[in-house]
């Protein structure tokens, strides 16, 4: 057949390589949520590159439930996430720091009250 | 049995005669899976994307298990001491009894995902009947592989639809893909005397009765990919005779040349 050499067949480029186009790496990105077990929520597992939803899952599916890490995955675009900011680090988080009534560490746990 | 029984028997097998109808059919199965993991492990360092490379590594991961399991299985069948290794590493290509279409080379990604869906489509159909084998070892295999199997077609669906609605390269590609891997799916559903056989003591499966569903399931996805379904008409087979083609020789060289160079090497 005049099919072109496979990878073992000695040449491993697609026959016109030089014509494959960069949009593969233009590919978004996505992160990965992968929830461990039933009752538990989904966590961040990482991230990957997809050209659209339905691919990224199956990826994700193959890289980041290989050892049954997983009963559901979500995949979020990047983009779509809103992050705070390194720089906003002490207005958001530092107040937080000297407010100890927040915690819930003023009551009194009534005598033989288990399970608490 | 005599010795004499025995050593005609080995002697047999040896000189690539007649082997239990039950060996030769797991051999078939196994082989099949065996050198498609082979080829699919080709792609490794090569695939388009980081992701994808680890998908098709799954996938051949998983038909390597297939393929384990089923020559293990005609080698205990078979009697005469051979394991797994013996028959993956230390047979001649002539007697290989895998069909032409898993041996092809990869080609570019637009065939290697025009011959999985051809294949999985095929793999599916079959273990999902193999289930019921009276044979319980190929139950099992076949009870755990029609998962994996599933999401092998999934896999080669969602890079079919993509690819053929996709690009005019993209298009252009997976279609040259699929009209060269499309005349050697007719092999998959050839039946002859010893699958007959077997099938009718509910061992095998009959691969001529899968065509039917495979044929609709495969043409509603290449229809929904807008390519064309190339015409049956030329239709090469002898796989399962061991009359391979010129391919099945070089991936040989490297699937077999650790193990016969360093014999039991193991890491």
């Amino acid at each position: 057949m005049s099919a072109p050499a496979g990878p073992s067949g000695g040449s491993d480029l697609p026959p016109e390589s030089g014509t494959v186009s960069p949009a593969r790496a233009d590919w978004p990105l996505w992160e990965v949520f992968v929830r461990g077990r039933r009752g538990l929520s989904h966590s961040h597992a990482g991230s990957l590159h997809a050209p659209d939803a339905r691919v990224a899952l199956g990826n994700a599916r193959d890289l980041f439930t290989r050892r049954m890490e997983g009963v559901s995955i979500w995949v979020v675009p990047s983009a779509a996430i809103t992050a705070s900011s390194p720089d906003e680090k002490d207005p958001f988080f530092d107040p937080a720091a000297d407010k100890a009534y927040r915690h819930p560490s003023f009551y009194e746990i009534p005598e033989g009250v288990t399970n608490l | 049995m005599s010795t004499l029984a025995g050593a005609e028997r080995r002697g047999a097998a040896s000189g690539r005669e007649a082997m239990p109808p039950d060996v030769e059919y797991a051999l078939r199965l196994g082989d099949d899976a065996l050198v498609l993991s082979q080829r699919l492990s080709e792609w490794i360092t090569r695939a388009p994307a980081l992701e994808e490379e680890m998908a098709l590594a799954n996938i051949a991961l998983d038909l390597l298990g297939q393929a384990r399991a089923l020559l293990t299985h005609a080698g205990e069948r078979e009697g005469h001491g051979r394991d797994e290794d013996a028959l993956a590493f230390l047979r001649p290509e002539r007697e290989l009894r895998n069909c032409l279409l898993v041996e092809l080379p990869g080609g570019d990604f637009g065939r290697t995902v025009a011959r999985l869906l051809l294949f999985s489509a095929y793999q599916l159909e079959l273990y999902a009947s193999l289930q019921l084998s009276t044979d319980p070892m190929l139950a099992a295999v076949a009870a755990r592989a029609v998962k994996e199997v599933a999401y092998h077609r999934n896999h080669a669906i969602l890079w079919t639809l993509r690819l053929g609605d996709g690009t005019e390269e993209s298009h252009r590609r997976i279609q040259r893909g699929l009209d060269e891997v499309w005349p050697y799916a007719a092999e998959l559903f050839e039946s002859d005397p010893l699958v007959r056989d077997l099938a009718r003591r509910g061992v095998a499966i009959d691969p001529s009765g899968l065509r039917a569903t495979w044929d609709g399931a495969v043409r509603a996805v290449l229809a929904e990919a807008t390519l064309t379904v190339p015409d049956d008409g030329w239709a090469p087979s002898g796989g399962r005779l061991g009359l391979h083609t010129e391919h099945l020789g070089y991936l040989f060289a490297e699937m077999q040349h650790l193990h016969r160079s360093h014999p039991g090497a193991s890491w």
